[in-house]
């Protein structure tokens, strides 16, 4: 099993500058919808940053990632640009999907993050089969599933987590627990109290709990987790344990969270737990001021660069169906 | 080659084949493995590709489905089977949600290559749970094709080609007819999806019917020509893409059309084919369109209460010998 160093000061103030991007494209998704720009839904990953950063960093270039609708995060930390995601928001041509999926299917299938699915649960099967096509390849690639904590009292997990046991296969299920489904608190609808890592021991496997928003203990779980199923050793479970911002979606203002719980949560900001790092590192605070405005520079870029994009071809509604293209069902 | 073979043999024939052309092609799902499947339509497989080409799973529809389309996305071409039909609604969300939109709502990003093989249809008396022809469920889905053989070699070139595309099919294998025989399909033989079979000829009605019900079509015109009616029997072989082109040409000739159906006459595939014919053949009939097919009930155990629910050789003679005195 490979321990990771610590990352160095350099490397820290590089995920510290990707979580920065996330934030602010995330936060630029919140006004854009408020102002009427995106239309539809968004669920925001703000407050996640570092599960997906702090993970994506610790996989291969050729890993697989699938995720949730809750997704913006995963998609920008495995290499979608901000213009490409604020586009897709935004309905432009230009979209990461042609403006096919929205803000819930974020997808960079060229850089193997194979999607963002809406039906909660579904993709922890997808991900065991891509580890299993890993496995039968013989790649060494691993597949990531994350997910949230709603997700642990659906049968797809269950069904996930006991073929990938019993084929001992190399994927990694990650639960971002945030302590909330839509709008009821996961304990009072879960039977245990660690809804992902309490029930790895019913298949067998490591089930782990981490700090959520501390970017190099994610970094450091998931090498170390990662590193064990790239060697054989089967799947394991991570809970990284965050909150999340927002509301759940749209413009949800989340009135039913307790005022103490969510003072508590924001004071231990992803971004703040890595500033604190960097600080020890002996990072000058200019350094970091410096990697926020760059985070700012090209968000505001991708924010001009959506907004100017063309909306895509009417005609853009009949393609893509079937592999030739078309959507014909008829000969 | 022997003379004839099973619609049994030639399920695992027809994957036994694409698995020694295409060493991406994998089999996974219950009881697949040494056992040779609940229908013994795996039977061999096992034995000659061995288990890290046929997996063995547990009874976890929802996982056997997702896990190929995992696959499917990324390079293999999983052949997933779901013992029987009506089980398609334990994984119902991947066949309904995730396998036939990702393609689209990624904007042709992901490809999903896979098959789910699965035995349809009523005729062995298992009662509701495991008896219904729910091809209809799929035809619902944008984003499906669907395949149905009627016949040993049908289900061999239809099996090479569903395998070999790059679209997911659903492949519905007919309890009923597992144990029927036919000629065996000749080396490297492709049925083309899509492309419907003429399987009698004849001038005075089309008669269009899928799997089960090609033999009970065709029974039916056997009686009827003794009657003097010609009878033009179609399988469909595919509802998705659906062959109307072969339809409407027939109908240029028989000018007169009964579809016969194993489904419920609600929701069935028939309302699709007729609507069409109305739509863009109006001109071609002489007669009004009748449709033969299943009881709106769960299908019940008795043989004596299913042939009530489902068509019969009996029922379709009497529909077309109405329809022709029209
Ligand atoms: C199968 C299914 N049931 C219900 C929903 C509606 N829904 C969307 S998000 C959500 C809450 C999920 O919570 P969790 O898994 O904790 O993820 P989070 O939103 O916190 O990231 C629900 C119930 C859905 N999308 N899919």
């Amino acid at each position: 099993m490979t321990e990771s160093p610590h990352p160095d000061a350099a490397q820290l103030l590089a995920l510290y500058e990707q979580m920065a991007v996330i934030r602010r494209t995330e936060k630029a998704a919140h006004d854009l919808f408020m102002s009427g720009l995106v239309k539809g839904t968004t669920h925001l990953a703000a407050g996640h940053e570092a599960i997906a950063v702090g993970a994506s960093t610790a996989l291969r270039d050729d890993d697989y990632v699938f995720a949730t609708y809750r997704g913006h995060h995963h998609a920008l930390a495995r290499g979608a640009t901000p213009e490409e995601c604020l586009a897709e928001l935004m309905s432009r041509a230009t979209g990461l999907c042609k403006a096919k999926g929205g803000s819930m299917h974020l997808t960079k299938a060229s850089r193997n993050m194979l999607g963002s699915y809406a039906i909660v649960g579904a993709h922890l099967p997808m991900a065991v089969g891509a580890a299993w096509s890993a496995r039968l390849r013989g790649t060494e690639q691993i597949a990531v599933a994350f997910f949230g904590d709603g997700a642990t009292n659906i049968g797809a997990f269950h069904e996930a987590l006991n073929l990938a046991a019993v084929w001992k296969l190399p994927v990694l299920f990650i639960c971002e627990n945030n302590l909330y489904m839509e709008y009821t608190p996961i304990a009072d609808v879960t039977a245990v109290a660690n809804p992902a890592a309490d029930r790895a021991p019913a298949y067998g496997i490591p089930g782990e709990i981490v700090d959520g928003n501390d970017v190099v203990a994610v970094q450091e779980a998931v090498t170390r987790l990662a590193g064990r199923a790239r060697a054989g050793d089967g799947p394991s479970l991570l809970e990284a344990q965050t909150y999340r911002h927002f509301g759940h979606s749209r413009a949800d203002p989340a009135t039913y969270r307790p005022a103490e719980e969510v003072e508590r949560w924001l004071k231990h900001d992803p971004l703040d737990v890595a500033r604190g790092r960097l600080a020890e590192l002996g990072v000058p605070a200019g350094t970091v001021i410096e990697a926020d405005e760059r985070a700012t520079g090209l968000v505001q870029a991708a924010i001009e660069a959506a907004k100017n994009a063309p909306a895509p071809d009417p005609r853009e509604a009949l393609t893509d169906v079937w592999a030739d293209g078309g959507a014909a069902w008829r000969t | 080659m022997a003379d004839v073979i099973t619609y049994r043999q030639a399920v695992a024939e027809g994957i036994a084949r694409e698995m020694r052309r295409d060493p991406t092609v994998v089999c996974l799902g219950e009881d697949i493995g040494a056992a040779g499947g609940v229908f013994k339509t795996t039977a061999g497989l096992y034995e000659e590709f061995g288990s890290g080409r046929v997996w063995d799973t547990p009874i976890s529809e929802q996982a056997i489905v997702g896990a190929a389309m995992g696959a499917a996305m990324t390079g293999m071409r999983p052949v997933a089977e779901i013992m029987f039909s009506d089980f398609l609604a334990c994984c119902w969300d991947y066949l309904a949600n995730e396998i036939p939109k990702v393609r689209y709502m990624t904007g042709g990003q992901v490809t999903v290559p896979l098959v789910v093989r699965t035995a349809n249809g009523g005729g062995l008396g298992f009662g509701a749970q495991h008896s219904q022809a729910t091809e209809n469920w799929a035809l619902t889905v944008p984003g499906l094709k669907i395949a149905a053989p009627a016949t040993p070699a049908d289900v061999v070139g239809m099996m090479a080609a569903a395998i070999r595309s790059d679209d997911p099919v659903v492949f519905f294998e007919h309890k009923g007819l597992l144990a029927t025989k036919g000629a065996p399909a000749p080396p490297d033989h492709v049925v083309e999806l899509g492309r419907a079979a003429v399987v009698r000829e004849g001038a005075d009605i089309t008669l269009v019917a899928l799997a089960s019900m090609v033999p009970v079509a065709l029974t039916a015109a056997e009686r009827l020509a003794e009657e003097g009616i010609e009878a033009e029997v179609i399988d469909l072989r595919c509802l998705v893409p659906l062959d109307t082109r072969t339809v409407l040409g027939s109908l240029a000739k028989t000018s007169r059309l009964v579809t016969v159906e194993e489904n419920p006459y609600q929701g069935g595939w028939g309302g699709t084919l007729v609507s069409v014919v109305a739509d863009e053949g109006f001109g071609l009939l002489d007669a009004p369109v009748r449709r033969v097919a299943a009881e709106c009930v769960p299908l019940p155990f008795a043989d004596a209460l299913e042939e009530q629910v489902i068509p019969t050789v009996d029922k379709v003679v009497t529909k077309v010998r109405d329809l022709t005195a029209y």
